[in-house]
């Protein structure tokens, strides 16, 4: 065997020893034992405390207040929404209270018409609607109900009816083209307002030669698309 | 005899009545540890059950968790922000968030324009030139939990990994806060915080999941616009949700697997 070959065997034998031995000091306890990571820290993270409590832990005292909500519109609305975080309420029910939301900043966190909100989310102009007044006089918070059915489309629609009020269809009233049953107004949903089914209704005014209304050969014309699936009668575009 | 002078050289006590040799104190060291072992591992396993808070211990092989989110039903309300930095301790300030809202102002020449001022906690303030918008709606956004995620990928040190159950942590006493994986995220969606100078970002609120709770965000969300489930099985209000609505995913080009779903997304959302 030349000479050589031992030590360097020796050296080689040493690095990887040196290997192990700073290995073992660098790599931390736990690391690898279920992927490239640190077992331990998902443990830790596992144990942070937890603020909210959940709806379910809410319904196991107030069974009453949660039966209501779940028959109402705020069905979807969990308590820890409006009641704050109530982790700790449910550690010691007598020694921490939840907040009792009568605020009506808050309904007006969700409430307030915003032009980005689906269309059909009930809405209000906080500004006009009642001010001063707290919702919760009206309003039963925990299942709501609308006490004045609303009177004019833009109540629910409020995008609708903004984008129309710029619109070369400013005129024309909702029901024009639109008959909604008296039904829709309490119960939204359930019943929902026609939409022209016919060319010709557009054709009235838009094939009738009526001058300075843009005027088309309906025969020539689009077929066989009702005209609402091209054009967009809330806001048509000019000319 | 030769042994016992070697120790009387050494100046050690002599071998006297009670004294104990020193292979008989070796034997009863290694003695009295495997004697003891099992006890305290007992006992550390006792008090890892108790902090889990739970009968059965958690198994994440068992899970693999998704979220839906349905565009159509956000109202930008923002409370899933404020709870997400009450339940997770995010800095208040702005600027730091593991979920935010997105406002879209889609123009009538196609242009979109994207804001979200404190991540719509403070509201959001009224469009400018609302003649001339097209569409507008809310985005609610936060980590994809992707399953091939680029933040842990780059990570340098295995500080931020993916879990059995599909979530992605940062294992805050292990980062080293080089912010890599804040430049690979393709989604913003981590941040450096500010005062631990480690990564932060969103778990899914890993800490309900064990427990059986839904995260925060989803818990708050007053209009069903956040759906959390499972997505190995068909009996979780995720499984009915993606059955039900066409989905998309943010960035599918680039590939990341996202596990955050979008029901009724714009095109002009990324």
């Amino acid at each position: 065997m030349p000479q050589q070959v031992p030590r360097l065997l020796a050296v080689f034998v040493l690095a990887v020893v040196g290997l192990l031995v700073a290995r073992s000091f660098l790599v931390p306890e736990t690391f690898g034992d279920r992927g490239h990571f640190r077992a331990a820290a998902v443990d830790s993270i596992s144990a942070r405390e937890k603020q909210y409590a959940g709806h379910a832990q809410c319904a196991l005292c107030h069974s009453d207040v949660t039966e209501t909500r779940l028959a109402g519109d705020h069905r979807s609305v969990s308590c820890e929404v409006c009641h704050e975080p109530a982790a700790k309420h449910v550690a010691a029910p007598m020694d921490v209270k939840p907040v009792i939301a009568r605020d009506r900043a808050l309904c007006v966190l969700c409430h307030a018409y915003n032009p980005s909100r689906p269309t059909g989310f009930p809405q209000i102009d906080s500004v006009v609607h009642n001010p001063r007044m707290p919702c919760m006089g009206c309003h039963a918070a925990h299942a709501p109900e609308t006490p004045v059915p609303p009177q004019a489309c833009s109540a629910c629609h409020g995008q609708i009816s903004s984008q129309l009020t710029v619109s070369h269809h400013a005129a024309l009233l909702c029901t024009t083209c639109h008959e909604a049953p008296e039904e829709h107004r309490l119960n939204p949903r359930a019943l929902r307002p026609s939409k022209p089914t016919q060319r010709s209704f557009c054709g009235t005014c838009h094939a009738g030669g009526i001058s300075g209304i843009p005027q088309v050969d309906l025969q020539n014309h689009g077929e066989p698309h009702v005209c609402w699936q091209c054009h967009y009668p809330h806001h048509p575009e000019a000319g | 005899m030769p042994e016992h002078a070697d120790r009387m050289d050494r100046g050690a006590p002599s071998p006297d009545a009670g004294a104990v040799d020193r292979r008989e104190f070796v034997n009863n060291l290694l003695g009295a540890c495997c004697a003891g072992a099992p006890l305290l591992l007992g006992v550390l396993r006792i008090s890892a059950a108790e902090a889990q808070g739970v009968d059965e211990p958690y198994d994440p092989t068992e899970h693999l968790y998704g979220m839906g989110l349905d565009v159509r039903k956000c109202i930008g309300c923002a409370r899933c922000v404020v709870a997400c930095k009450i339940e997770n301790d995010v800095p208040a300030e702005p600027h730091f968030f593991n979920t935010w809202i997105e406002r879209y102002v889609i123009r009538e020449n196609g242009e979109a324009e994207v804001d979200s001022p404190n991540g719509g906690i403070d509201g959001f303030g009224p469009i400018q030139n609302p003649a001339a918008v097209r569409r507008t709606f809310f985005v609610p956004k936060l980590c994809n939990q992707c399953a091939s995620p680029p933040c842990v990928q780059v990570c340098p040190v295995g500080a931020t990994f993916i879990t059995e159950d599909g979530v992605i942590l940062v294992d805050e006493e292990y980062c080293i806060g080089c912010r890599y994986c804040v430049q690979a995220c393709p989604y913003g969606a981590r941040y450096m915080h500010p005062e631990k100078r480690v990564a932060g970002k969103c778990t899914f609120c890993y800490h309900r999941l064990v427990n059986g709770l839904v995260p925060a965000c989803v818990e708050v969300c007053p209009t069903g616009a956040r759906v959390f489930g499972e997505l190995n099985d068909r009996a979780t209000p995720l499984a009915r949700f993606t059955r039900f609505n066409d989905l998309q995913v943010l960035k599918p080009h680039l590939n990341t697997k996202p596990k955050a779903y979008y029901a009724n997304l714009a095109a002009e959302v990324s």
